[in-house]
């Protein structure tokens, strides 16, 4: 076979072999090696010899089923209330909007720890609704299970808020229009048609969403505390074996990595590769 | 002595001409008259050290002119961490002994580690002791909540020896990070209580009240202090150290509520 | 198709009007049952305003609508029904497919929110779109259409719900020139079997002077000529709709059979009329000679300004005392040899020139 025949056969175009000019391709290269570089360190790093011993300990599974518990109901939580709330950004005028928009992007400039202190404010027991939580419904969120869960998720909603709003504006209302006309109400027409037609941002925003309250640590710590099996997700496992043990962190991260990476590509195929 | 700062000198030095300005950049102000000490001394400290050492740092600069202590208040053991991973700096103030070990069996210390105070734990419950914790065993009551520090940390260690001795089994609602965190969730009020040490109780007695017990005696925490081997102002760092261990540091740190060693 | 009586109640019967900044949308329209009317103008004229309106997506400011008797817009009583609880139709001008439904599920959209179980209404689906020649695209999504294919899909969905009034925007205009030509003559057929009330909008006088059964040409907001292809062919009453139909257009006073236009030019015309009227007459009924002609009537001095091709033919734009395009053939065009800035005589015979009175008929 010779060489050029191959350029015939095969999916035209999005194969074909292009020239990246350097000014681009090495600031790419140099980006990517920044964001690799330290996980290599991880791997490199790792105790690979006391591995299996390290992650039969009894405390590692219990963390990591946590977070992946907590994040995903975060997640949920925040696609239930983000998405509605990036549309009405996104599709209503109302007075203060742009304010509302900003202030909807607060928690990613908070440090995370502040946001936890901000949510003992409130959900805490002498917090603002927290007394009122606990008197009427039973209701307590520091320091317990839930209140990992509303720790990620304030610190991962705006991730979702923001690439849904603006999946929301690059929709073409003329589709909602189209709707319209064929019968459908305000509900249905955002039902069957806006979801699916920005279910690309949705996705995304949802992975981001996740992968932000896997990650989650200040808030959570500070909110929820620090309890084996209730509130001690992934990285606070990973904050408190570094006080005493480095390999033990390293392996944590490690664990955590490999689980979230592997859920976002299998999500990804999942999702984002549909004909 | 003379020989070790001047060794440790030339060896940072040797490290640093390859790789660039990696310690504080020496001092740009006039150099005073035979005091022989310049630049910017680096201190990593105890998170509990918080209000003391910043006072003993600025009484160091009075009777240092021209020199500037910069602190890293942080849990002990994440310090010694940074330490053994090649932070720049020149002073190790921990909570423990255990913890300055592991950066002396590191070899990253200039010699073994002298003891400058002690601590000892209290019940920190918020002002007015709502719980009406007044012992240890007024912990396990059931509906009150208490917040301990984590192993890992010094002063959950110390919180355990202190339990094992009174022979009190407790469940915290959470194991905090540092000491701080779990006085700061008594000063929220989160938890009724939290076992924190006394000179942390009394730098927080606008939201906190401090309950004594007996059982603190058993769990003493000595506070150790050393000069890093990679000091980049190991004259400085000295310095400093003297400063600490002097009678006017003692007097600072026992007004805090720390215990002369 | 057959003509609307003029006598029986239309299907349609509104008055829009519109305000959008400067903008102001003043349309009457009464469309009757099984009728087609083209809402004919250039970009801007309010077209589109005006099909919005009808669909419900744009409110009125005044005026009224109503459909078969039931009223759907009445600002005066603050009454406004929704788009979608109007029987209304409408095919876009870029169809707006939905693109993550198939051709199928795009057109069963409609027949499922009016209530039909998910099988019948895509079994009423699958019959509109074997009607338009796509019982084998059923399952194609949109992006695997072909332009003709998709508007027969956009039209399909349209119709499946039933409409009283189908609204069409330019819906030719994103096709190019071949499946243009077919698909008008599908789209004329499948107009001509809908019993409802039809609205057409369109900047492009060929599609309007094909499909529609009558036109209404929009200017600025404001009707300025309605009638039948015919009328509006022949009869143009402003710049625009003469320049759509190809006519030079003239305003003048008729005294029998001399018209007396601008700057003291007068034209004999073959009709007897008295007062304001409009002489039109082709640019092909212009002759150009060197000199001046032996004719005794209608011949004027001109000067030619610009000379572009116009099919086979050389289209001239004259000035002088009236501006006039003449159209000069090949062989013509040899014989004049036609400069910018030349003077040339030009010609018009009696015969060739309508002249009818600027009141409206």
């Amino acid at each position: 076979m010779h060489p050029g025949q191959q350029v015939a056969v095969g999916s035209p175009g999005r194969r074909q072999r292009q020239r990246v000019p350097l000014p681009l391709l090495l600031p790419a290269v140099a980006g990517l090696l920044f964001l690799v570089l330290p996980l290599a360190g991880l791997v490199i790093r790792a105790p690979w010899s006391s591995l299996p011993q390290r992650l039969a300990e009894p405390g590692v599974l219990t963390a990591l089923r946590l977070s992946v518990q907590t994040a995903t109901v975060a997640t949920l939580l925040c696609l239930a209330l983000g998405v509605p709330l990036a549309w009405l950004l996104a599709r209503v005028d109302f007075p203060g909007r742009r304010l509302v928009r900003a202030l909807v992007t607060v928690p990613l400039v908070l440090p995370p720890v502040v946001g936890g202190v901000a949510l003992l404010l409130v959900f805490g027991r002498g917090g603002l609704l927290g007394g009122w939580l606990d008197a009427t419904f039973g209701v307590t969120l520091p320091f317990t299970t839930p209140g990992v869960v509303a720790a990620e998720a304030f610190v991962a909603m705006p991730f979702l808020v923001i690439a849904v709003e603006g999946a929301l504006r690059g929709a073409d209302v003329r589709y909602e229009e189209a709707a319209a006309t064929l019968g459908a109400g305000r509900w249905t027409t955002f039902t069957h048609v806006t979801l699916p037609l920005i279910a690309p941002g949705v996705v995304a925003g949802t992975v981001l969403c996740w992968a932000r309250a896997l990650g989650e640590f200040g808030a959570t710590i500070t909110f929820a505390g620090n309890y084996p099996g209730r509130t001690q997700t992934m990285p606070l496992a990973v904050y408190l074996a570094l006080e005493t043990d480095l390999d033990t962190a390293i392996v944590l991260s490690l664990v955590l990595l490999a689980v979230s990476v592997t859920i976002l590509v299998a999500l990804r195929d999942r999702w984002l590769t549909r004909p | 002595m003379r020989a070790r700062p001047l060794l440790a000198t030339l060896a940072a030095l040797a490290l640093l001409v390859p790789a660039g300005c990696r310690a504080a950049a020496p001092g740009t102000g006039p150099r005073p008259a035979g005091s022989g000490v310049t630049g910017t001394v680096t201190v990593l400290a105890a998170a509990s050290l918080t209000e003391s050492f910043t006072r003993l740092g600025r009484d160091f600069e009075t009777a240092h002119p021209g020199v500037r202590v910069t602190f890293n208040f942080a849990g002990s053991s994440a310090l010694a961490t940074q330490i053994n991973q090649g932070a720049p700096a020149d002073v190790f103030a921990a909570a423990n002994p255990a913890t300055m070990r592991t950066v002396t069996d590191a070899g990253n210390a200039t010699g073994p580690a002298a003891t400058f105070a002690r601590n000892q734990l209290v019940i920190a419950v918020p002002e007015g002791n709502p719980a009406r914790v007044t012992a240890l065993a007024d912990l396990t009551r059931p509906g009150v909540k208490v917040a301990l520090c984590a192993e890992q940390v010094p002063c959950g260690a110390a919180a355990q020896a202190a339990l094992g001795a009174a022979g009190v089994a407790l469940t915290p609602v959470t194991w905090e990070r540092d000491v701080r965190a779990a006085l700061s969730k008594v000063k929220l009020g989160e938890v009724d209580a939290a076992l924190v040490y006394r000179t942390d109780a009394a730098a927080a007695t606008a939201d906190v009240d401090a309950v004594e017990f007996p059982e603190s005696a058993r769990a003493v925490n000595d506070y150790p202090i050393t000069v890093l081997r990679d000091a980049g102002n190991p004259t400085g760092a000295q310095a400093f150290v003297a400063h600490v261990l002097s009678d006017a540091g003692r007097r600072v740190l026992s007004d805090a509520g720390f215990q002369a060693p | 198709m057959t003509p609307p009586t003029e006598r029986s109640t239309p299907l349609l019967d509104a008055h829009l009007v519109v305000d959008r900044g400067a903008f102001r949308l003043d349309l009457p329209l009464r469309v009757h049952a099984g009728e087609v009317v083209a809402l004919l103008g250039p970009n801007g004229a309010g077209k589109t305003t005006a099909l919005r309106a009808l669909a419900g997506l744009q409110p009125l400011a005044a005026g009224h609508l109503t459909l078969a008797g039931r009223v759907f817009d009445r600002p005066d009583r603050r009454l406004h029904v929704p788009p979608e609880r109007r029987p209304v139709g409408v095919v876009f001008q870029d169809y707006l497919l939905f693109p993550h439904l198939s051709a199928l599920d795009n057109v069963a959209f409609g027949p499922r929110r009016h209530g039909l179980s998910r099988r019948a209404a895509r079994e009423r689906a699958a019959r509109r779109l074997a009607q338009v020649g796509l019982a084998g695209q059923l399952d194609r999504r949109p992006r695997h259409l072909s332009g003709g294919q998709a508007q027969r899909v956009a039209l399909a969905r349209a119709l499946a719900v039933e409409p009283v009034l189908l609204l069409l925007d330019e819906p030719l205009a994103a096709l190019d020139a071949r499946t243009r030509l077919d698909t008008r003559a599908e789209l004329h057929r499948q107009l001509a079997d809908h019993p409802g009330a039809t609205l057409l909008v369109t900047h492009d006088p060929l599609d309007a002077l094909v499909l529609a059964d009558r036109l209404v040409v929009v200017e600025d907001g404001r009707v300025v000529q309605t009638g039948d292809a015919t009328t509006i062919t022949t009869r143009p009453r402003t710049d625009y709709v003469a320049r759509l139909v190809g006519l030079n257009l003239h305003r003048g006073h008729a005294d029998g059979h001399a018209v007396r236009i601008a700057a003291g030019v007068a034209l004999t015309v073959g009709d007897d009329l008295h007062g304001e009227v409009f002489v039109a007459f082709p640019p092909s009924a212009v002759a150009l000679h060197p000199g001046r002609p032996d004719a005794v009537a209608n011949t004027w001095p001109a000067t030619v300004g610009g000379i572009q091709r116009h099919g086979d033919n050389l289209r001239i734009d004259l000035t002088g005392p009236l501006r006039v395009a003449a159209d000069l053939s090949p062989a013509a065009a040899a014989r004049l040899h036609p400069v910018p800035g030349q003077t040339v005589w030009a010609e018009v015979r009696p015969s060739d020139i309508r002249a009818y009175p600027t009141g409206n008929s």
